[in-house]
């Protein structure tokens, strides 16, 4: 009897959470079905009908015109040039910074000096160090610098404000790795790039995967550091976004300004289903030394 | 191969310091085991010796060459550390041939002295695998194939065995002996164990806050420890040091402690005459090993039995003697707890320590 009641309390219990996780994921999955739903619906349709339902007719008319029909202000070039700005300024930015991290973190806690600490101290603050503050005097050394308005300035950009997260992965993954294996590498003849490049780096494999998920993720997805540095043909894709969502003549095309919204953010979406179980794995690979 | 020599060696971080005037000097081919507890500088000793840490004072000479200001890579030398310190991402082939690729030895070559290396320490089998899939022996082995390839003229052991379980550990340590056996290199070897500094040095150093305690052949460091400190932490159970006094006697010296049952006393100690003149009638503490007991009816030594502690070989007897607990090691015998016996010490055996500075007389 006792064991029946129990039994059955445990199922209503999981029956509870079960609804509860469903409902909730519908409710965050609502806004990308929307996205899809009106993106493939031509825009008599979305005018005529709700939001929310299946499209009676599909066509990717918006899709292509997104991509490259869409006006930008006066250029009807579509997201096509834009995407390939991004494109440009993600992988230098996020390769770059990678690097750069992985080389102070292998400094940090291989070769400490003095001040190290410090060092590392300052690179943490500069974490916490919001966009806005750091917009004006970025803009000073970018003109000093000729690459204001330009698509290096931006990977510059981003590769300074990127080092101190890349540093952080890179110092609290290598101090897992024991000081004796960078001493057996000494004594066997190896100098400090061929320690790093050979034994720390092959090491590092999941810090790397995180520290590129994660610069990828927030360069792509920058919004004003774009705006503010570049103008023209020369702004990534989320100031383009903006500008064809916010400028519009005549009735606003919500397909194709949703189809726009998603080709900005697939490529973000890409990297997670890829790499992403690497990701979780790196997260947590402090924690278990092989 | 080479001599070793360690002259005046300081060490000091700031102004902390962790070697004071460290001398040590080996032979061609010896075993130096540097043995002390944690925190003794030993380990500092050895990384110094490998160039990994820079030296504060003093020269450290590998075959009569001063190598304070060569680079590790320059001394030719091999070490062996505590946590094996293998390559993670390579394979047991990779880990080993390593440095000889970074020297620009030919493949063929490297190949010839890994196969070799790896028929000598019988893991011809695990040359393909990751270090992450072989056990905490095979990585030991693995450790030491990397440092045999190199030839060195000196290898550096830090605390090989202490991540192995016990019975691991005695083999290893046999392994480790018919190395140096084999290969005849000079060796150096950190641990903390007195049972590894005996079985495997020709010559121990034993060191206590930067300061070599006793330096010489693992015997005479058992018969005859420099100071109370060295004769308690080298055997086990450790040496009795027992407060006594020495008695004012007629040419054969003889030393007297006090235990529940009355007066203990052991003729002909060794002790030369001009010390036993000077300490006559003073007090003294007197180390005698346990195994330096005897059951003997006739003995000098009346004992209460407190505690009896059979351990197959041999019986573990503990009783009180000058206010301290003493225990003696006797051939397995009926003893009983709170009984009387009378047990007889090899005075020949006995060693004596002053107990203002507790060093040895002699």
């Amino acid at each position: 009897m006792a064991t029946k009641s129990l039994a059955r309390q445990q199922m209503l219990g999981r029956l509870f959470i079960y609804s509860a996780l469903i409902l909730l994921a519908l409710y965050y999955l609502m806004p990308l079905w929307v996205m899809v739903t009106t993106s493939l619906k031509p825009l008599d349709e979305i005018y005529s009908g709700s939001f929310i339902g299946l499209p009676q007719e599909i066509t990717f008319e918006a899709w292509s015109k997104a991509w490259s029909g869409a006006c930008i202000g006066t250029e009807c070039t579509g997201l096509r040039p834009y995407f390939v700005n991004s494109i440009m300024m993600v992988v230098p930015a996020v390769l770059l910074s990678t690097g750069l991290g992985a080389l102070n973190g292998y400094v940090l806690t291989k070769w400490r000096f003095k001040g190290a600490n410090l060092v590392f101290g300052m690179m943490l603050f500069g974490c916490f160090l919001p966009y806005q503050a750091v917009i004006l005097p970025m803009a000073q050394v970018l003109g000093r610098l000729g690459l204001s308005g330009s698509i290096p300035g931006l990977v510059l950009v981003h590769t300074v404000y990127g080092i101190c997260f890349t540093s952080l992965f890179f110092r609290n993954y290598f101090i897992t790795i024991p000081d004796e294996l960078t001493k057996a590498a000494q004594i066997d003849g190896a100098g400090f790039f061929r320690i790093f490049l050979s034994i720390m780096l092959p090491a590092a494999l999941p810090i790397i995967v995180v520290s590129c998920i994660w610069q990828f993720t927030q360069v792509w997805n920058d919004f004003l550091f774009g705006v503010s540095f570049t103008s023209g043909s020369d702004t990534p894709i989320t100031v383009a976004l903006n500008n064809i969502v916010n400028v519009t003549t005549g009735r606003k095309q919500y397909n194709v300004d949703m189809a726009s919204a998603m080709i900005a953010a697939i490529p973000t979406l890409l990297v997670y289903v890829v790499a992403g179980r690497y990701f979780v794995r790196g997260l947590t690979a402090g924690a278990v030394k092989g | 191969m080479a001599t070793l020599d360690i002259n005046r060696v300081r060490k000091a971080y700031g102004n902390l310091e962790v070697l004071k005037e460290v001398n040590i000097s080996v032979g061609d081919g010896e075993f130096l085991v540097l043995l002390g507890p944690s925190g003794c500088g030993k380990s500092t000793l050895l990384n110094i010796i490998a160039g990994l840490e820079d030296i504060t004072g003093g020269e450290v000479l590998i075959g009569n060459r001063v190598v304070n200001d060569l680079p590790p890579k320059d001394r030719d030398i091999a070490m062996v550390f505590q946590s094996y310190a293998l390559y993670p991402t390579m394979t047991v082939r990779q880990n080993i041939e390593f440095g000889m690729k970074i020297r620009g030895i030919p493949a063929e070559e490297r190949a010839k002295a890994t196969n070799a290396a790896a028929e000598m320490l019988q893991m011809t089998g695990l040359l393909d695998r990751k270090p992450s899939q072989l056990s905490g022996g095979q990585r030991q082995r693995v450790a030491m194939g990397r440092a045999i390839v190199r030839h060195p003229d000196l290898f550096l052991f830090d605390e090989p065995l202490s991540n192995l379980d016990a019975k691991l550990r005695v083999d290893m340590r046999t392994e480790i002996k018919r190395l140096h056996q084999r290969l005849g290199t000079t060796i150096v070897y950190v641990t903390h164990d007195q049972i590894e500094a005996m079985t495997l040095a020709t010559k121990v150093a034993v060191m206590k806050g930067g300061v070599v305690q006793h330096f010489g052949p693992p015997q005479e460091v058992y018969d005859r420890p420099a100071n109370t400190y060295v004769a308690r932490f080298v055997g086990s159970p450790a040496m009795n040091i027992i407060p006594g006094w020495l008695l004012a006697s007629d040419g054969v010296p003889t030393v007297a402690f006090d235990t529940p049952q009355g007066e203990a006393v052991v003729r002909g100690v060794p002790l030369s005459a001009e010390t036993a003149h000077r300490f006559a009638g003073r007090d003294v503490l007197v180390g005698i090993r346990p195994e330096h007991f005897g059951l003997d009816p006739s003995g000098t030594v009346p004992v209460g039995v407190d505690v009896v502690e059979p351990t197959g070989p041999d019986t573990l007897i503990v009783f009180a003697a000058g206010g301290t607990e003493v225990v003696a090691r006797l051939e397995p015998f009926d003893a009983q707890v709170g009984r009387q016996e009378r047990f007889s010490v090899k005075a020949e055996k006995v060693v004596l320590f002053d107990p203002a500075t507790e060093t040895r007389l002699d």
